[in-house]
């Protein structure tokens, strides 16, 4: 099964919603795009039963280039981390695959 | 969301179903890959015995998958750089 894309959320909304294709590519496209915004302004985002997406400061530690065994700092950095809301873990959980 | 041509409630529904089919996908195992943004996939965890904290009895936790998010280049750097910037 291939991933679901950009294009398919467009194509949802244009089957479902009656959006014309422009509309429908350029909302899933504002959608992501407030959502970096808001993180790259230090904003938490919540998105009611799915999750939520926070932000957490590292401080720099030493680390090493697994392949020469060399020394070499990682800088301190601010990254992103999901965390799936409960409906959404719920809902997950059970999947019960092939693979 | 800067929509001006779409009314309020558009948005909002539109809102939803974006999310709707994202926890549809991830529901059936189908990863999510957004280019900029970041891709969703499910990561299975063992089963396993857990330990009621209160009463000390065991329970046998069966395996399950749990949602995992990893953050697109675009994302992470600009997300980086608001770290030098404020």
């Amino acid at each position: 099964m291939s991933a679901l894309t950009k294009a398919d959320i467009a194509e949802m909304l244009y089957e479902e919603l009656g959006l014309n294709k422009r509309e429908a590519k350029e909302i899933v496209e504002s959608f992501f795009e407030e959502i970096r915004s808001a993180l790259e302004a230090n904003q938490q985002v919540k998105l009611s039963s799915f999750g939520n997406f926070d932000l957490r400061d590292k401080c720099s530690r030493p680390g090493r280039n697994p392949k020469t065994g060399e020394e070499i700092p990682i800088t301190a950095r601010r990254v992103v981390t999901f965390k799936p809301g409960q409906k959404l873990k719920a809902k997950v959980e059970s999947y019960v695959g092939t693979e | 969301m800067n929509q001006d041509q779409l009314p309020p409630k558009d948005v909002e529904l539109a809102v939803k179903m974006m999310l709707d089919s994202m926890t549809k996908a991830l529901t059936n195992n189908q990863r999510i890959e957004i280019r900029g943004f970041g891709s969703f996939c499910l990561h299975y965890r063992a089963p396993r015995i857990g330990r009621n904290p209160k009463s000390g009895t065991t329970v046998e936790l069966p395996g399950k998958y749990v949602p995992h998010f990893k953050p697109g280049k675009e994302l992470r750097e600009r997300v980086n750089a608001s770290l030098t910037k404020a």
